[in-house]
């Protein structure tokens, strides 16, 4: 690996080889041939460390928290609250009663859309949203719309799959009460400009949510230096499991909200003739929470913390260079999103194989690809294409995963070219 | 090659993907319905006209795989000149066909359909073998709702 003298330097920091022993599944045969992942942005899979840390909470810390006076209650609530605090150094928020739990960016998204929208928002109110959002940056507020009256406006973007500022700078008017947007697009790899969106937007004083489902993975965050309003990802994302995720917002703006749900846990006093909430964070935590999530979650930044960022994203970034150039080299094949700023996501067409079959082809090949719309039909729509295939890179791929890639469309195009 | 991708991928099969038969809108038909394949944005649309109880034309118009094309042009093929019943009783027996459920019992000929039968190893692309035929059942029945893939 570390023979190439021009990758001396980061081979030399970043032991690929070392992280993927990390992860069990990586040993994994699928139809007798070697798991090839490159699934990480749908889902990323786990390390030894998250594993453990899961298995650790029911084995010898687990009660339900900030709820009994006994050891056990008090272990899993310090457990959990430890995590919290991990989630606020990962993303350098100010307070940790910013750090909500959530059961992933969609439910926190949901969350502002409800709360937030529906005190804010009124007939002729405009959301201004971005061409390519994932559906779960969508729909809450088409849904909020609805129920409003208010309307949505949506930025358009360019050939190569670039945000186009200058129409974002034109849409933005005394009608615009919130934009929510995403810091790097799951179907493109694009990186938008968040900062620079976030400025223009505060210069009217309208509040910003960032879709981080994609960025926290590959991108050092630092909310206070940012300013986005709301930012949410979710915990199966950066290594950690499903069923979590994380609301970040300003003490300020959630303090003005309204709970999301009602129960255990989000209340100070209950009577019938009048209850009030609790304190941030809970306010918007109802139930019983995903308390083994929430610690695995708490590992997983530990475990990325532990290999930092910075080296993820410089590897990740060498593999989407190697990649964009060997896939260049194949003919039939046209990358959707080409954008300058991009990070971690190789999304393709070719000219005579619908996705769905490439993705069957290389299943078989041990690869796995996500094949369809990406939950982002209108980018779909932008394209006018019904679905791309999508290779997207995490912390343990590697060059020769990529060259197994290249072969598989190679078996692809050997069996369509009959 | 062991994987099952040749059986599934036959040469039949590629040939009516690339050249599918009884393709595009049709004007005058008697009844329309459309299939959506949500998980990946795959749509087809069936046209049928009906001389009494007998399917006299069908034709089709879609975006989709290799496998949904092919199956939903061999399927304008096969129920032409089939009553409504001989029709459903052939989407039966080809669903039995790319499930790989038993009961493929007596009825109409497959033929070439057949050929599909690859697609039982590949249950992910079950929906792709089935959709065009879902939309023709809708049609049959006069469902006046698009059909999705369950």
């Amino acid at each position: 690996m570390a023979t190439n003298p021009k990758n001396a330097m980061l081979t030399s920091s970043y032991d690929v080889e070392r992280i993927r022993q990390d992860f069990p599944i990586l040993s994994e045969q699928v139809y007798d041939k070697p798991l090839v992942y490159f699934d990480s942005a749908a889902s990323a899979q786990k390390p030894r460390a998250v594993i453990d840390a899961i298995s650790n909470v029911y084995e010898t810390q687990y009660a339900n928290v900030h709820r009994g006076v006994h050891y056990m209650s008090q272990k899993a609530t310090d457990a959990m609250e430890e995590s919290r605090e991990s989630v606020r150094t990962f993303i350098n928020a100010a307070d940790v009663r910013e750090i909500i739990f959530v059961r992933g960016a969609t439910e926190g998204i949901n969350l502002v859309a409800h709360c937030w929208g529906r005190q804010n928002l009124s007939a002729g109110d405009e959301i201004i949203v971005s061409v390519m959002e994932h559906h779960s940056n969508i729909v809450p507020w088409q849904m909020i719309a609805d129920q409003t009256g208010a309307v949505l406006k949506v930025i358009p973007i360019g050939d190569d799959g670039a945000l186009d500022m200058d129409a974002y700078a034109d849409l933005m008017s005394d009608k615009t009460k919130i934009v929510a947007i995403t810091h790097i697009s799951n179907a493109l790899g694009t990186i938008t400009p968040i900062a620079e969106i976030i400025r223009i937007a505060h210069e009217r004083g309208v509040p910003v949510l960032v879709d981080g489902c994609q960025a926290a993975p590959h991108v050092a965050l630092d909310m206070q230096a940012l300013g986005a309003d709301f930012y949410v990802f979710s915990g199966h994302k950066i290594y950690g499991p499903s069923g979590i995720g994380v609301l970040y917002g300003k003490a300020a703006l959630l303090e003005t909200m309204p709970p999301y749900q009602g129960g255990g846990e989000m209340i100070d006093v209950v009577t019938f003739e009048k209850t009030t909430y609790a304190d941030l964070p809970f306010k918007f935590e109802a139930g019983t929470p995903h308390i083994s999530g929430a610690i695995g979650m708490g590992a997983a930044i530990k475990y990325i913390n532990g290999i930092g960022l910075e080296n993820i994203a410089a590897h990740e970034n060498d593999l989407l260079a190697y990649g964009t150039e060997k896939l260049s080299e194949i003919n039939s094949l046209n990358l959707v999103g080409t954008a300058p700023e991009k990070a971690a996501i190789l999304s393709f067409v070719l000219e005579t194989v619908h996705p769905h079959d490439v993705g069957t082809i290389l299943d078989r090949e041990g690869i796995a690809v996500r094949t369809g719309h990406h939950c982002a039909q209108p980018v779909m729509d932008r394209f006018d294409i019904a679905a791309t295939i999508r290779a997207s890179i995490g912390m343990y791929n590697t060059r020769e995963e990529i060259d197994v890639l290249v072969a598989g469309l190679g078996r692809v195009e050997e069996i369509f070219g009959r | 090659m062991n994987d099952g991708l040749s059986d599934l991928y036959q040469e039949v099969i590629l040939d009516h993907s690339r050249h599918p038969r009884n393709f595009g809108p049709a004007e005058d038909a008697d009844r329309t319905a459309r299939g959506n394949n949500p998980l990946c944005g795959d749509r087809v649309t069936v046209f049928l006209n009906l001389d009494g109880d007998e399917i006299s034309d069908a034709q089709f118009d879609a975006r989709g795989c290799a496998i949904s094309l092919a199956s939903a042009s061999m399927m304008t093929e096969m129920i032409k000149g089939k009553s409504i019943e001989e029709a459903k009783v052939l989407f039966e027996k080809f669903h039995a066909l790319v499930t790989g459920e038993n009961g493929l019992g007596t009825g109409p000929d497959l033929a070439e359909l057949e050929t599909l039968s690859g697609v039982k190893d590949f249950p992910t692309r079950i929906k792709c073998a089935t959709l065009a035929w879902h939309a023709m059942i809708a049609a049959l029945d006069r469902a006046d709702e698009d059909v999705k893939t369950e």
